[in-house]
């Protein structure tokens, strides 16, 4: 993965692969603090005791067909924990998971955040049914969006549509842009 | 860069109102994108954002984009599988951005399928 929105898309698709139909993602950058902090929440049908056990095992998986690897956990717990931060999963059997990736800001080997705006927007794009909470908290800036209140505002007009994904990332973009 | 304004919104609803008619068919094509880690990591995020250009260049209504897990090939990732109303699946391999625009022009909306990319034709329980 080359940067850490990549990762994200990454934890978010396995919320739906774990029947999420609603998914939060947060990432926190605090300069003062020296911390980058990431939360993807679901759902989803969250795990067992085992499965939390194996999860940053790359050869294990839940899956029993095609492939019986999972990297998703195992690649971001290793890139955390290269640059000073760590791994940590809660997660309910029947209520969800959340997946909490912190990393020290300043670390010379932490990957950049990458392009948010298509990691979110490709995850409406594809999963219009899912209500995505999507918070980006910068210092003392804050940027929020929940498709459940887009989809009100939209009155019928499919949120996965070209002119509403564009107004989405554009809209994600033009925020991080902004000293 | 645009900022996200409720007046823009509400142009945008106000624009699909005008176009927008609700079907009952369902969808004619269905664009499946591989989005295992492997498949993430080989690019599949370009190959949706390439289709996501391509449908909104196009003005089609009749097509879903969705995606899956990890087909069990990941050297041959960026995959996707396309599905036309009553035609068989076909998975393609090795995607570009540039391939997926060519698929989608030539296979998605004129029905011929892009031999150069194509991995299998029909449904496959494993591999």
């Amino acid at each position: 993965m080359i940067d850490l929105s990549l990762h994200i898309l990454d934890i978010a698709e396995n919320s739906i692969t774990a029947g999420a139909d609603e998914i939060s993602i947060k990432i926190r950058e605090d300069i003062s603090e020296n911390i980058l902090e990431i939360t993807v929440s679901d759902n989803g049908r969250g795990m067992d005791k085992e499965t939390l056990l194996n999860v940053s095992d790359p050869f294990f998986s839940t899956k029993k067909v095609r492939s019986n690897i999972g990297l998703g956990i195992p690649l971001l717990k290793q890139m955390a924990e290269e640059c000073g931060g760590k791994i940590e999963i809660e997660t309910a059997e029947g209520r969800g998971t959340s997946v909490t990736a912190s990393f020290q800001h300043d670390h010379i080997d932490r990957k950049p955040i990458g392009d948010i705006a298509s990691t979110v927007s490709t995850l409406i794009f594809c999963h219009p049914g899912i209500r995505f909470i999507f918070e980006y908290r910068r210092n003392s800036g804050i940027f929020t969006l929940d498709t459940l209140e887009l989809r009100e505002e939209l009155d019928g007009v499919p949120i996965n549509s070209a002119d509403v994904i564009k107004f989405i990332k554009d809209g994600i973009s033009s925020w991080l842009k902004r000293p | 860069m645009a900022k996200l304004t409720i007046s823009d919104l509400k142009q945008i609803k106000e624009k699909h109102k005008s176009t927008f008619t609700l079907r009952e068919g369902g969808y004619r094509a269905k664009v499946t994108v591989h989005m295992g880690t492997c498949g993430i990591a080989a690019g599949a995020r370009n190959i949706v954002n390439a289709l996501m250009d391509e449908i909104g260049k196009s003005g089609a209504d009749d097509i879903i984009v969705t995606t899956s897990g990890c087909a069990g090939l990941c050297s041959k990732e960026p995959m996707v599988t396309v599905e036309i109303l009553n035609n068989p699946p076909v998975k393609y391999k090795e995607l570009t951005e540039d391939g997926i625009r060519e698929i989608f022009r030539e296979h998605v909306l004129g029905g011929k399928i892009v031999d150069k990319f194509a991995l299998v034709i029909g449904s496959e329980t494993t591999y």
